[in-house]
C-alpha cells in the first residue's frame, strides 16, 4: 500500500494508521468520542490486510490487560479509549510500565470528572503526565493537533514505546478525534517478525525463561528498579522532548497551549497582532518529557505567558515549574467540553498578563 | 540418616522411582506444607516435559499464593494483574496461535475479582488451559473469605463463619463455566491422594492434546487445601477438604467432548 491522501476523522486516521505501521494487535471497547477507532478496524478486516488482530473485549480493563499479554510477547499492540475508560485502565497501565513493556494507549480526551460529557476537552493532563495509576512511573505522552498527527504520532509513539521498553500514550480529544481532515498516510510497513530477546515466546534451550512480571518482594530490589525506571525517564527527557514554536521570534507575550488549543492560539495570535500585540505560541508536542527548557529560555525574552487549556489549569503547573518565577504565568480556559475561542484568548491575554 | 550418605551415592537407576520434572526449577517453593499447590505444578510440568512443549507452552500466573509460579515453573510466564489471566492469555493466544497457553489462578483472583476476564473468556471459547485452584480462602494476604468459602466455613473476614445472608453464597464458577458453548472440556478434580493427582494430570494432558487441536477453552478446577489458612495439619486439612469441601464441590468432569 502506498502512501496516500485521505480525508478522515482523526479516530480514523490512527486505525489505518495503526496498520500501516505494522501494529499487531488492537484491544478496544466502545466510548464516545473514540469508537470510530475500533469500527474503522473492524470494518476494515486488518487481519487480512496484514494479520494485524483486533479484539472487542469485554471491558477497557481487559483490554488493557490484553495489550500487556501482547506487548509482554514483544509485539506491537495498542488500546484506544476515551476518559473515563482510561480511568478504567490505570491499572493495567501501571502493571505495564511496572514490568517496561512497550505498548501505545490513545487517549481521546472528555470532558469530565465521573461520565462528565462527550464533549472535547483536556482534563486528563494530569492522570498522563502525572502517573495516572500508582507508583512512580511515567509514560511518554504524545499530543496532537491535527488528523496528520493523530496518523503520525502512532508510529512515533510505538519506536518510542520499543526504544524504552515503556508504554506511550497518544493524548488527543475529542475534537481532534472527531474532525476530518486531510491526511497523508504512510506506505504499508511489514509486520515484524522478530522478537525482543527478553518477550515470553516459549523458554527455548538456549535461554534462561522470560518472565514478565512488576513484583519484587524485597524492597532493595524495588528501589533498584525505581532508581532503573528514573534513570530511563532522565534519558527520554535528555533525548526526546518535542515542540513547534509559532511566531516566538518577535515574540513580547507567549502562549503555551497543546493539541486543539493551540490551534485556537494560532488564531488568537493573527487576532492579536492585528492590534499590534507581539504574542507567540509554543506548542509542547510531547507532553512527557515536558519542553522545560525552551520555555525557560522564552521566558528571558518574554514579559509574561498566559497558558490555555481545555482544563482548570493542569499543564501551567510545569510551565510555571521551568519558568520558575522569571515572568508572571496565568492560566486560562474553557472545561466541561468548551472549546475556547480565538477571542476570548485574546481577551485574557490583554487582562490576565498584558494588563497585570 | 547419616551425614556420609550422600544424595548421590542413594540415587541409582535400580532404586530410582521418582525424580523431579526438568522443567521445574531447582528452588525452594514458597508454598505451606502440605499445600496442594506444589503437587499441581509438578503434574503441570510433567505435561509439560512428557508432550516435549517447553519451548512452546507461555503461562501466566495470578495474584495470590502462586503468584510467584515463574519460580518454580522453568517456562515463560507473565505475571498478570489480579484477575486478569484470562484476558492477558487471550492475547497471548491470538497473537501467537501456533503456541500453548495457560492461566494458573486461585479462588479470589479467578471467581472474584476476575469474574468478568474469567467468563468472557471462556464465552469466547479461547483456545486456552486455565487451571482453577479452589482451597475456598485467600492464602497469600492471610486467610480471608473468598467467593468459594463455604458457608459457616470461618476466616479472617468471616470470623463467625460465613453468613450467606449477608456475605453470599460460595460461587461455583466450574458449573457456571461448563454452561458456555465456548468451553470444550470442563472437569473438577483435586490433588490429596496419588489416585487424583492422576486423575487431574490425565484431565491437563487432554486440556492441552485439545488446545493443539483449536477445540476452545479448557477449565480444570483443583479443589485443593490450606493448612494455613485453615488453621489445620495437612492431614487434618484433607481430611476436612473431602469431608465439607468435596460435598458442594463435588469431583467429576463437567463438560466431556464427544471425541472422548
Amino acid at each position: 500500500m502506498e502512501r496516500e491522501l485521505r480525508l478522515m476523522k482523526g479516530n480514523e486516521a490512527i486505525a489505518e494508521a495503526a496498520i500501516r505501521a505494522g501494529a499487531d494487535g488492537y484491544f478496544g471497547y466502545p466510548i464516545t468520542p473514540q469508537s470510530e477507532v475500533l469500527e474503522y478496524l473492524t470494518m476494515e478486516k486488518p487481519h487480512e490486510r496484514t494479520g494485524m488482530i483486533i479484539l472487542q473485549a469485554e471491558s477497557e480493563v481487559a483490554a488493557i490487560n490484553m495489550v500487556y499479554g501482547g506487548a509482554a510477547c514483544g509485539k506491537k499492540v495498542m488500546t484506544s479509549s476515551s476518559s473515563p475508560g482510561i480511568s478504567l485502565k490505570q491499572e493495567g497501565i501501571t502493571y505495564i510500565a511496572g514490568a517496561e513493556l512497550p505498548c501505545l494507549i490513545v487517549n481521546v480526551v472528555r470532558g469530565g470528572p465521573g461520565l462528565g460529557t462527550i464533549q472535547p476537552a483536556q482534563s486528563d493532563y494530569f492522570q498522563a503526565t502525572k502517573g495516572g495509576g500508582h507508583g512512580d512511573y511515567k509514560l511518554i505522552v504524545l499530543a496532537p493537533a491535527s488528523v496528520q498527527e493523530m496518523a503520525d504520532f502512532v508510529e512515533l509513539a510505538f519506536d518510542l514505546a520499543f526504544k524504552y521498553r515503556n508504554p506511550a500514550m497518544i493524548l488527543s480529544d475529542g475534537a481532534i478525534g472527531q474532525m476530518m481532515e486531510k491526511v497523508w498516510l504512510k506506505p504499508q510497513k511489514e509486520r515484524s517478525r522478530e522478537f525482543p530477546e527478553w518477550a515470553t515466546t516459549g523458554k527455548t534451550p538456549d535461554r534462561e525463561r522470560n518472565i514478565i512480571t512488576s513484583l519484587n518482594l524485597d524492597p532493595n530490589k524495588q528501589e533498584d528498579f525505581n532508581h532503573k525506571l528514573q534513570a530511563k525517564y532522565r534519558e527520554i527527557e535528555k533525548n526526546e522532548v518535542l515542540y513547534e514554536e509559532f511566531q516566538c521570534d518577535d515574540a513580547e507575550y507567549l502562549f503555551v497551549a497543546y493539541g486543539t488549543s493551540a490551534r485556537v492560539c494560532q488564531k488568537a495570535i493573527e487576532l492579536a497582532r492585528e492590534e499590534g500585540i507581539k504574542v507567540g505560541l509554543l506548542r509542547p508536542i510531547t507532553l512527557f518529557p515536558f519542553p522545560t527548557v525552551i520555555i525557560s529560555r522564552l521566558a528571558d525574552q518574554v514579559k509574561g505567558i498566559l497558558t490555555v487549556e481545555m482544563s482548570a489549569g493542569q499543564m501551567v503547573e510545569d510551565v510555571r515549574l521551568a519558568v520558575n518565577g522569571k515572568i508572571p504565568v496565568e492560566h486560562w480556559g474553557r472545561m466541561g467540553g468548551i472549546v475556547p475561542t480565538p477571542e476570548e484568548a485574546v481577551e485574557n491575554l490583554k487582562s490576565k498578563i498584558i494588563g497585570g | 540418616m547419616s551425614d556420609n550418605i550422600t544424595k548421590g551415592k542413594m540415587i541409582k537407576p535400580e532404586n530410582l522411582v521418582y525424580t523431579k520434572s526438568r522443567v521445574m526449577t531447582d528452588n525452594v517453593t514458597s508454598y505451606c506444607p502440605g499445600c496442594g499447590h506444589g503437587t499441581a505444578h509438578r503434574i503441570i510440568a510433567e505435561v509439560i516435559e512428557e508432550m516435549d512443549i517447553q519451548s512452546e507452552i507461555i503461562g501466566v500466573a495470578p495474584v495470590g499464593c502462586s503468584v510467584l509460579m515463574y519460580d518454580f515453573l522453568d517456562l515463560d510466564i507473565q505475571q498478570a494483574a489480579h484477575g486478569r489471566a484470562p484476558a492477558v492469555a487471550t492475547a497471548i493466544k491470538r497473537l501467537m496461535p501456533e503456541k500453548f497457553v495457560f492461566t494458573y489462578q486461585d479462588d479470589g483472583d479467578l471467581a472474584a475479582i476476575g469474574t468478568a476476564e474469567t467468563i468472557h473468556a471462556c464465552n469466547r471459547g479461547e483456545n486456552i488451559m486455565i487451571v482453577f485452584i479452589n482451597n475456598g480462602i485467600y492464602g497469600m494476604t492471610g486467610g480471608q473469605m473468598a467467593p468459594t468459602t463455604l458457608e459457616g466455613m470461618k476466616s479472617s473476614t468471616s470470623p463467625y463463619g460465613r453468613d450467606v445472608a449477608t456475605m453470599g453464597n460460595p460461587l461455583k464458577m466450574t458449573d457456571i463455566v461448563a454452561t458456555l458453548p465456548g468451553t470444550y472440556y470442563v472437569t473438577r478434580q483435586s490433588v490429596q491422594k496419588p489416585a487424583n493427582v492422576r486423575k487431574t494430570k490425565k484431565a491437563i494432558r487432554k486440556a492441552l492434546e485439545y488446545q493443539k487441536l483449536n477445540r476452545g477453552t479448557c477449565f480444570i478446577e483443583i479443589v485443593s487445601n490450606c493448612p494455613s489458612g485453615w488453621k489445620m495439619t495437612p492431614v487434618e486439612s484433607n481430611k476436612w477438604m473431602e469431608d465439607t469441601m468435596f460435598p458442594y464441590y463435588p469431583l467429576g468432569d463437567f463438560k466431556v467432548p464427544e471425541e472422548d
